[in-house]
């Protein structure tokens, strides 16, 4: 083990964590809206944001699922010293971690049951940038209209068709994150 | 320095009512499961509130907590000393001060804002208990979208007593899929349950943890020709004069006395100091407050 898995947590762990989640609730909260979240510096190539809500989210409870580039040495490494969640395959991810192209096909990951549709993986997408721009969003938690730049429609459409079951996403970019809930209805860009 | 860690619960604790809440947020009405803890009061003073707060809770909140609209009774000040005590928070009664409002059975009547949390405290978080007593069969039910029972029992109301008779915890239908306990608030609330906060729902006892986003649908069940209506007494507040507030019914003596003052305690203040004053009011005084 390498000693920079060591570094990079959260400093005061409660109130950052307790900030940090305050984040990520207002963005899941109101799909379109980008927020904040900063106190984790997790090596490359995760980003400031994801390492957060790995941090605040993640525990020895939680299966994780790392794709593609975000499956190095280094990152199961700090993933296992500061959360200990354990690293599995997608069918048995409470938490998936990549770029949107490592991520897919999205019928790999549990999108809960009839009975329980809480049961299901939530997605973190690695994103060069966010904006409040491209596709159109709307559902609960947007009053009137509200745009994201997602990478693709079509897939979020079939998600959001699965309701009340489906996958949750959270994307992430440098500190900033913003987040779709399976009850989001996507419009075509 | 505090000996408890920062908001009472321990971090794991935390983290999987964080990640329940964030399943409820993703679906709204629905009732999530969660390893509820025993918390250092007795089930039924809100313990599933707190665990939700706790978990929300960030150094720079103000908390606002009312049990029946009031500020100054024995569960909404306890819980405001516990949360004083255990995240050293700032604390308030003023309801637009408030970042993170807990509330036992009322929305306050001030409207709230984007910025603001209203967690609730639930005794009996499924809306068909009373109709079923099996949770495998509610949860079926909930599966199904097989909600006609609860028609049956409105139905039922209005053959007994002519009108839906249901007067708080009435229950509503979510984003067009889940019925969905409102929590005992009076059914003049169920309006409001479409609103700019985010609005948490924390059963305790249950083990339940529900949602609705901002300006999530919210629908109270009716019928075509017995539509909906928030009901209050039919009367003014007679501390402010308010028309608009929900009442409580106060008895002042045993010769038929009586009085009706709005329930949101911080609404009547701030209206008596505002100048109001109602049937029986007297001249607000800040000093005498």
């Amino acid at each position: 083990m390498q000693t920079e898995a060591l570094t990079g947590g959260f400093t005061t762990a409660p109130t950052q964590a307790a900030e940090a989640f305050r984040a990520v609730m207002r963005a899941m909260a109101r799909p379109g809206t980008v927020e904040r979240i900063t106190g984790a510096r997790p090596p490359l190539p995760l980003s400031p944001a994801a390492g957060a809500v790995i941090l605040t989210l993640c525990d020895p409870e939680t299966p994780l699922h790392l794709a593609g580039a975000a499956d190095t040495p280094a990152v199961r490494d700090w993933i296992t010293f500061h959360t200990g969640a354990p690293l599995v395959a997608r069918a048995s991810a409470s938490f998936a971690l990549g770029s949107w192209q490592a991520l897919l096909p999205l019928t790999d990951y549990p999108i809960g049951s009839a009975q329980y549709p809480d049961r299901s993986t939530t997605l973190i997408v690695e994103m060069p940038q966010i904006t409040q721009t491209g596709a159109r969003l709307a559902g609960p938690g947007i009053e009137t209209a509200a745009a994201l730049s997602l990478p693709e429609s079509a897939a979020f459409q079939r998600n959001a068709a699965l309701y009340p079951l489906g996958l949750d996403f959270l994307f992430t970019a440098g500190d900033h994150l913003a987040a779709l809930p399976r009850s989001t209805r996507v419009e075509a860009q | 320095m505090s000996d408890y860690n920062f908001a009472y619960l321990d971090e794991q604790t935390k983290r999987m009512i964080r990640r329940a809440i964030l399943k409820a947020l993703a679906i709204p009405g629905y009732q999530v499961p969660f390893a509820s803890r025993e918390m250092p009061m007795p089930y039924g003073w809100g313990t599933g509130g707190v665990q939700v707060s706790a978990a929300c809770l960030t150094p720079g909140d103000t908390l606002k907590v009312i049990d029946q609209g009031a500020d100054d009774t024995t569960n909404a000040v306890s819980i405001r000393k516990f949360f004083e005590k255990t995240a050293q928070v700032a604390t308030t009664e003023e309801t637009a001060r408030a970042s993170l409002i807990q509330t036992r059975h009322r929305i306050p009547e001030e409207p709230l804002t984007e910025d603001q949390i209203l967690v609730y405290q639930v005794p009996i978080p499924e809306p068909l208990r009373f109709l079923e007593p099996s949770e495998v069969e509610t949860r079926k039910m909930h599966a199904l979208e097989e909600y006609g029972l609860m028609h049956v029992k409105l139905y039922e109301d209005i053959s007994q007593h002519g009108a839906i008779a249901t007067a708080y915890a009435y229950p509503v239908k979510v984003e067009g899929r889940y019925v969905m306990d409102p929590s005992p608030i009076p059914k003049f609330d169920n309006p409001k349950l479409s609103m700019a906060a985010i609005q948490l729902f924390g059963a305790g006892r249950e083990q339940r943890i529900y949602a609705l986003p901002p300006y999530t649908r919210v629908v109270s069940l009716d019928f075509e020709d017995h539509p909906f209506e928030a009901s209050k007494a039919d009367h003014d507040c007679d501390l402010c004069g308010a028309d608009d507030s929900y009442l409580d019914e106060v008895i002042t003596d045993d010769a038929g006395g009586r009085m009706f003052v709005c329930s949101d305690t911080d609404y009547c203040r701030a209206r008596r100091a505002a100048g109001h004053i109602g049937a029986q009011g007297a001249p607000y005084e800040e000093a005498t407050a």
